[in-house]
């Protein structure tokens, strides 16, 4: 999300406004999403306040888990965000920048509340929706964040991002394998059988362009994945 | 119907709330008046515990409890009505059944997502702790799903974020209240 619209880009440039976050999120929880992820990825001081706004009034249209992350720099934004209607907080560059931050919000929320959410190139890791190089190996990060108390990981290929050619299992599988915490595998989905392929080295699969063009698809995606032997739930 | 949510000041009451009011019911501040007293479950132990206590929460729960009036604990609200739990280096719980609550120790922890209850279906869960109580009454997974005991009704997933199936939940907690 950026601006309080829902946009979209490949390997996150570009990004094409593709609607409004209250339909769409209240659309996905219809179609039988099993939980809702929202990013902010302009996170500025104004954008904030649009941010919780849209929380509040997409958590009253829901009844499956609402994860929520943009701009989150301390355990009161956290709060806020929660007392808004968000389950689960994403943090990111925050993160990076102060991995205390996962302390501390694991302490006030409690760890299954709280999200880190790495994007990757190539293995490495970058801040600030992508635009900075960080140095760091996303898998050595990942299990700093579990140390610290994260609860998920949100593990975004950068390279795979919006390309619909198929998950970075290999790079999922290594970070998977690196935390006992449950990973989330982002950017790349085109089709049932990369979810299903995700779903064998990560425990969720995040989906995004392929479902914000025609929302109606996730129920088509679900009968999909239960013909691939994916259990989905009824 | 009047429910009263037991907050303590962290954690997400705003989902339990609006679960609540789709099904028609009235929020309402008094514990010991409402038809229903729900203790939600987000944050930690301690911190739930210190914020029960704060609010005078744990004094009117066990009262409703004496009273047989009922009562629904969600995740770590089931967990805080139990004797004690070993979060936070051990809390000491409202003992309302008997039982702890103890660390995980297979799989992912925190154990996240959907997960069949018995023959129920499919409900989410975001723990990392378990109930260990001679009152369980639904299992999900090898670890305790649900518990009762008098008029204490426990679940360990949440059914506020379980799509219809735990809207159905929501009213047959309700209904208990009408019995």
């Amino acid at each position: 999300m950026a601006g309080g619209r829902v946009v979209k880009g490949i390997r996150f440039q570009g990004l094409r406004d593709v609607g409004d976050p209250v339909e769409l999120g209240a659309a996905y929880s219809d179609a039988g999403a099993d939980e809702l992820v929202f990013l902010d990825v302009k996170a500025t001081l104004e954008e904030r306040a649009t941010l919780v706004g849209l929380v509040t009034h997409v958590a009253g249209r829901l009844a499956i888990p609402f994860t929520v992350g943009g701009g989150v720099r301390s355990a009161a934004d956290g709060e806020e965000l929660l007392a808004a209607g968000a389950d689960k907080v994403a943090v990111n560059s925050a993160a990076l920048e102060r991995p205390e931050l996962v302390t501390e919000l694991a302490s006030r929320l409690g760890s299954q509340a709280v999200v880190v959410a790495i994007d990757a190139e190539r293995g490495r890791v970058r801040s600030r929706a992508g635009t900075t190089e960080t140095g760091r190996d996303a898998v050595e990060w990942a299990r700093e964040a579990e140390a610290h108390g994260a609860g998920e990981i949100l593990l975004t290929s950068i390279d795979a991002d919006g390309t619909r050619a198929g998950y970075d299992l290999e790079l999922t599988a290594a970070v998977a394998a690196a935390v006992n915490v449950p990973v989330i595998a982002s950017g790349g989905a085109g089709n049932a059988r990369h979810v299903a392929e995700a779903l064998g080295v990560a425990q969720a699969a995040l989906l995004a362009s392929i479902l914000h063009e025609n929302p109606e698809r996730l129920a088509l995606l679900r009968d999909e994945l239960r013909a691939l032997g994916v259990a989905v739930r009824a | 119907m009047r429910v009263a949510i037991c907050g303590y000041g962290a954690g997400n009451v705003r989902s339990v709330e609006i679960a609540f009011r789709r099904l028609g019911a009235e929020i309402v501040e008094d514990v010991h008046g409402a038809d229903l007293a729900v203790l939600p479950g987000v944050g930690s132990a301690r911190a739930a515990m210190a914020g029960l206590r704060a609010r005078g929460h744990d004094v009117a729960l066990r009262e409703r409890f004496a009273a047989e009036r009922p009562i629904l604990g969600i995740c770590l609200g089931l967990q805080l009505a139990l004797e004690e739990t070993e979060e936070d280096g051990g809390v000491p719980g409202l003992g309302l059944l008997p039982g702890r609550a103890v660390r995980l120790q297979e799989g992912r922890v925190p154990r996240m997502g959907w997960a069949e209850v018995g023959e129920r279906g499919a409900f989410y869960f975001a723990h990392s702790y378990t109930a260990v109580t001679p009152c369980a009454t639904a299992w999900s997974e090898g670890v305790v799903a649900e518990a009762r005991a008098g008029s204490f009704l426990g679940c360990q997933f949440h059914p506020e974020k379980s799509g219809t199936l735990g809207a159905r939940y929501l009213e047959e907690a309700s209904s208990l209240s009408r019995v």
